[in-house]
Formats: structure tokens, sequence, C-alpha cells
């Protein structure tokens, strides 16, 4: 970068000695050439003050005329010399300088060195996000909303101005870089001691491995998450701990077909996925019988696999049908005699996965058109489009950028979310079902907020103090209103993850130990007010006994010590 | 041979000998210290300065950094000369020559750390 600076400096060189040589030959001229006095008599040439400020105002091509006195012949002579050259000098020097300054190379190296003070001065755990594409923008939407500071690295410069233009609450650093260097990530912050993470959102599976490889070289302890489009980069990535790898397209399959066969949990998947304060999703009842897919690639291909993975019937429909598929038919899925060929009659639902939008669309009205309650699952390729798809209204839409954003928006803010739900699919739909009601319950019928608690020194000050002294504490003391103990806070636990145990929707009686992690849901406002107990000693205390205690630690010994004197003078009291 | 260094090489040292030239003489005897010697101490020393932009080495940067110093001087004496003769009207009176003379000193003093420095590069460059 800074080699940018000095080269631009070794280019000034030849436009300031021109100008110093010029100014040199003009004054060293004026202060030679004698002069004349009022009566026409020679006179003493000019000093080297008057020969400098003739010169510098000819030179700029102010002119205020023959200053001091009339000039003689000879120096009117010497000033036709000093014009010509001291103008032409100048104006090529002061072109060719502003010219250098407002080079391409230069303002980037002005750009990516106020970046790096920005990143240097950051104070508070950032994640780095390499590639702001659709997914990005909605990805750092939601950390910005949640007060995390990110830094952006992007190689598209058009995207990085739209950065600017966004309405964030923090200052979020962006730079135009290829996120493939190992310099541009360490221009990011890779080394800075709170950077918090590394995200690889590019559209680019190499430039992903290429950023994951860097991390896992440099910082080998950050948590690193990586979106995969192919199942190969994911494998690759996996093999050297990659935290968490993101394919869009298979994580899509596998939610259809966990809606396929277990409606419930693909509900309760939805509820605690979306955002908080929207309604609450419908269930989404995917008929069981068989399915056509149209267009056989990634994201057909992933589709196809974890449906057969739950063991549904499938159709496959491409131009270049797989040879190793057993029921395939070969065309675009757009024509009403391939659909009819490939059984659309007898099929429950057909899944339009192409990569071109249009297509989709196209397959998708041919489908209804053929049999009207189909159960159509559409795949939306750009964002543009996206009027079109909500006037379509498919039963499902599926849009990678948002998949992605979501999972990762949940592995950042509640990592033991992700935990829950793969616990969640070994239990059977009766438990889904009852965990659901439950849920609906104390949340009514919005999306309610997923938050995770730590009994640490850190983030829950007054359980980790109580637990040191020895008191036992049940997860239902948790779940008192700090306002009356005898009221529940409308929250449900999902999960305790304590070291290597993990208990499923633990009940109140639960005792809790130090280190411990707690998942809950409810309303925001009730994860507010569960705080109150958990960092305020006396406020937690008035959950477990009811007894408001004295305050501050002077009133505490006291209090003790007024109590062992009553036990001693009591023994049986 | 490298035409680059000896045109620096020369300017350094020219810079050097013109602020000496200028400064040697009784210190307050405006005789002994023409003025057309201070002029082109200065504007070789602003060449030699205007040389040594964009050198990215250690030693390049104390370079420029005493070329800079040399400057300051040497303008600052011209300066003191210009306010005496014409702003004032003092005229070279020996005060006022022995200051500019003794700014003059400095800026020598600096050009030749210049001149050690591009010696002290060489000698290294040799082994």
């Amino acid at each position: 970068m800074h080699s940018t600076l000095f080269l631009i400096l070794r280019r000034m060189r030849t436009p300031l000695i021109c100008l110093i040589a010029s100014y040199a030959v003009s004054i060293l001229g004026m202060t030679l050439i004698p002069g004349v006095d009022a009566d026409g008599r020679p006179a003493p040439p000019l000093d080297f003050f008057h020969a400098f400020y003739f010169v510098s105002y000819t030179a700029t091509t102010i002119g205020f005329g023959e200053i001091p006195v009339a000039f003689s012949d000879a120096q009117r002579a010497w000033t036709i010399v000093t014009i010509y050259l001291t103008v032409i000098v100048w104006l090529y020097s002061i072109g060719t300088i502003l010219g250098l300054l407002q080079d391409p190379a230069l303002q980037r190296a002005i750009r990516a060195n106020r970046f790096e003070a920005a990143v240097r001065r950051l104070r508070q755990p950032f994640h780095l996000i390499a590639g702001c594409g659709e997914t990005g923008v909605l990805l750092l939407h939601a950390l910005d909303s949640r007060n995390q500071q990110a830094v952006v690295l992007d190689i598209d410069a058009a995207r990085i101005s739209e950065l600017e233009l966004g309405q964030y609450h923090l200052d979020v650093p962006a730079l135009t870089a290829d996120a493939r260097l190992p310099e541009n990530l360490i221009a990011a912050g890779l080394h800075h001691p709170q950077c918090a993470g590394v995200i690889a959102l590019t559209n680019d599976d190499p430039a992903n491995l290429s950023v994951a490889v860097t991390t896992k070289l440099l910082r080998p302890e950050l948590p690193i998450l990586c979106r995969a489009d192919l199942l190969d980069t994911a494998a690759n990535m996996a093999s050297f701990g990659v935290e968490d790898v993101v394919n869009a397209f298979e994580l899509f399959g596998e939610h259809l077909g966990i809606a396929i066969n277990n409606p419930g949990h693909h509900l309760l998947y939805q509820w605690l996925t979306g955002v908080p304060g929207e309604p609450l999703a419908m269930p989404m009842e995917p008929p069981r019988g068989t399915w056509l897919v149209c267009g056989y690639g990634r994201f057909g291909k992933a589709v196809a696999r974890q449906l057969d993975k739950q063991g549904i019937q499938l159709v496959v429909v491409d131009e270049h049908p797989p040879a190793d598929h057993e029921h395939a038919v070969t065309g675009r899925g757009t024509e009403a005699h391939t659909l009819l060929e490939a059984g659309i009659e007898q099929a429950v639902g057909i899944v339009a996965g192409t990569h071109d939008d249009i297509n989709n669309l196209s397959i998708a009205m041919t489908a209804r058109q053929l049999k009207p309650g189909l159960f159509v699952v559409l795949r939306q390729n750009r964002h543009a489009n996206a009027a079109l798809f909500e006037r379509f209204a498919a039963q499902a839409t599926m849009q990678p950028s948002s998949i992605v954003a979501h999972a990762f928006l949940s592995l950042l803010t509640t990592p033991l979310l992700p935990r829950f739900f793969n616990l969640a699919l070994r239990e059977g739909d009766a438990w889904a079902d009852v965990t659901l009601s439950r849920i609906a319950a104390v949340v009514g019928d919005t999306v309610p907020e997923v938050w995770d608690r730590e009994l640490s020194k850190t983030e829950t000050l007054a359980v980790w103090q109580m637990l040191g002294e020895g008191a036992t504490l049940r997860l239902g003391d948790l779940l008192r209103s700090p306002a009356h103990r005898e009221e529940t806070l409308a929250c449900v636990p999902l999960l305790i993850k304590r070291g290597s145990t993990e208990i499923l929707v633990p009940d109140s009686d639960t005792a809790l130990q130090a280190g411990d992690r707690i998942l809950f849901c409810g309303e925001a406002h009730t994860r507010h007010q569960q705080a109150l107990g958990l960092h305020d000693y006396n406020t937690l205390n008035y959950l477990l006994t009811g007894n408001q205690a004295p305050g501050g630690l002077v009133w505490r010994k006291l209090a003790e010590r007024g109590k062992a004197k009553r036990t001693a003078t009591h023994p049986h009291g | 041979m490298n035409l680059e260094k000896v045109i620096f090489g020369f300017f350094i040292i020219l810079a050097m000998t013109l602020n000496f030239g200028f400064v040697i003489g009784d210190l307050d005897n405006p005789v002994h210290h023409d003025v057309y010697e201070l002029f082109f101490a200065i504007v070789v020393n602003l060449i030699a300065t205007v040389l040594k932009f964009g050198e990215r080495t250690q030693i390049g940067a104390i370079h420029l950094a005493s070329s800079f110093v040399a400057d300051l001087q040497l303008i600052a004496a011209a300066g003191v000369w210009a306010t005496a003769v014409y702003l004032t009207g003092t005229g070279l009176t020996p005060g006022v020559t022995a200051s500019i003379v003794s700014l003059a000193a400095g800026a020598l003093a600096a050009n030749v750390l210049s001149v050690i420095m591009l010696l002290v590069e060489t000698v290294m460059f040799r082994r």
C-alpha cells in the first residue's frame, strides 16, 4: 500500500525540480540585468528580494506590472524569457502534481489507509465479513440491529458504495478488496485482538475456501463460518476444521424433507429462526406422495438427495437427466407434455429448481394449470424478481441468500439453537406438537425472540455469586418474575448445555450449575425482565426466598451477624 | 555506474560546498558573505530535497529530514536578510550579519550530516 505513496512522491521529483530551476534562473537573471531610473540613467539591477517578488507574480500569471520602477529594455527582454519559462513550467508542474494526487492508485491507497486505521480503532468485538452481496447485506443489517460491529470486504466497488448509503447505526468499515489475498484480510483486522470471527459469504466457492484456509492458518482459534455452494467445497472446508459450513441448497432440501415427513419439527424451526415480532408462520403441510423435481443442477441434486434420504418418491425432469436415477424424464419441464410424461397427474408436489427464474415460474404456472391443487416449491435466484414470486404465491419459495443469512445469524447470535434442532429431530412428532403448544402459549402470535444465558461471572454475575456461595438454584427460580415471584415469566427454556451433556426442554426442577448455558425463547420484554434477576444479587435473593434482603455489603454483614446472634441465643429457634 | 546516483551525490555535495562557501569568513562582516552564494545554496538545497523524495529506506528518511532542516535554516537566513534590508531598513549591521551566518552555519551542519550519510550508504553498499 505504502509503495504507491513513494511512487507518487518519486514522480513529483521532475515537476518540482523544473519549478525550482526555472525560478532560480529567472530570479538570477533579474538580479544581474541593470535597470534604469526615471531620468533614463542606468540604475543598479533588482535585488534578490524584489526579483523573487517579481518572478512570483509573473510565474503564477498574476502580473502586477513593472514594480518597483519602470524596467529598462534589457530587463524587459529578460522578462519575456521569464514569462515563457516560468509560466509554462508552473502550469506543467502544478498540473502534473494535481494529476498525481488524483491518481486512482493513490486514492485507493489513501482509502485503504483510512480503512486500516478505522479497523485498528475498533474497541468492541467485530465480525469480519468477506463478500457483501444479498446475503451479506441481510446479515449486516441483522448484526447491526443487534449492535454487533462488522468489518466488510468486497471485490465489487459498487457494493461497497451501496453500503455507504445504507442506514446503519454503527459505522461499518468497508473496503473494495479481494478477500482471497491474505494481506487484505489482515488489513481488515484478522490479527486484531477484538476480531470475533470470520464469515466468508462470497458467491465464489474457491474464494470462500481461500478465506477459510487463510484464517485457519493465521488465527486458528477464530471461528469461521463459510458459505459453500458445492458439496466438494463443503467437504474440503470441513476437512481442515471449519466450524460451520452452510450450503443453502442442502439446507433447503433438508428442510423440505423435514417439512414433508415431520411438519411439526419444521414449524418449530420456522418459529425459532424467524425475525422476532413478525407473525408466526402457519403450518406448511407438504403432502406425502410422489414429487417432481424439475432441474437437476446443484439445487435439484441437493433436494433429490435429501428427499431420497427421507424416503420420498421422486421423478427428476431435466434436459440432461442423470443416468443413475431410476425415475428420470428428459425435457425442460416448461412444456406440458414433459410434465405429463413425468406423471404430474399422480404427483402431489413439484419443485421448480432451475437456475433461471423465468423458467421456474413458467414450470410452476404450467404445472398449476395441469393440476390446480399441486404443492409448488419455487427456487428464486435473483432478489430483483421478488415481485413476480410474491404474485405467484407458491406454497414455498426458496431464496438461497436469505436462507444462508438466517442460518448464519442463528449460528452467530444463538449458537445453542442449531444444537437444539439437532436434538429435537431425534424426538417424535408428538414431542414437537407439545413443544409448539408450550411456545404458542407464551408468545401469542408473533415470532418469539431466542436468547441464551451463560451462568458465568461476566454474563450473569448474581447467579454466579450465589452458586459460588453454595446455594441451590433451580431453573424454575430463573423463570419467576422479579415483580412478583409467584408469577411466571412468559418464556420457555429450550436447552441446557452443561459441558458435553445436553438437556432438551429441561423442567423447572432442574438444578443449575456454574458454567451452564441455557437457551430460552419468549418475548423481548421477558428477556429484559429476566435479566434483572440474573445481574442483581438482591433481586435474585428475592426470587429464591421471597425475602427483601438488605442491599449493600455493610448491611448484609450486619444482617448476617444479627442472624448468627439470634441463632446463638435461641438454639432451637 | 548509475547516473541517478551521480546526480544525487552531485547535488548533495554541491549543497554542502555552497553552504560552506557562504558561511566561511568573519562571522559579522557582511563583505565576507556574498548574497549570491546564499541564493545558490538555497536553490541547490531545494533541488537536493526534491531528489530525496520517494526513498523508502530508513536512511532515505533521515536524508530527507536533514535536507528539510537545511532548507528551513537557509530560508530563515534569507528571511532575516530580507527583513533587515527591506522591511525594517536596519541594513546589514554586524549583528544582523552574524545571525544570518549562524543560521546558515546550522544548515551547514545538516548538510554535512547528509554527506556523511551518503558516504556511509556507499561504504555499506561496497560491503
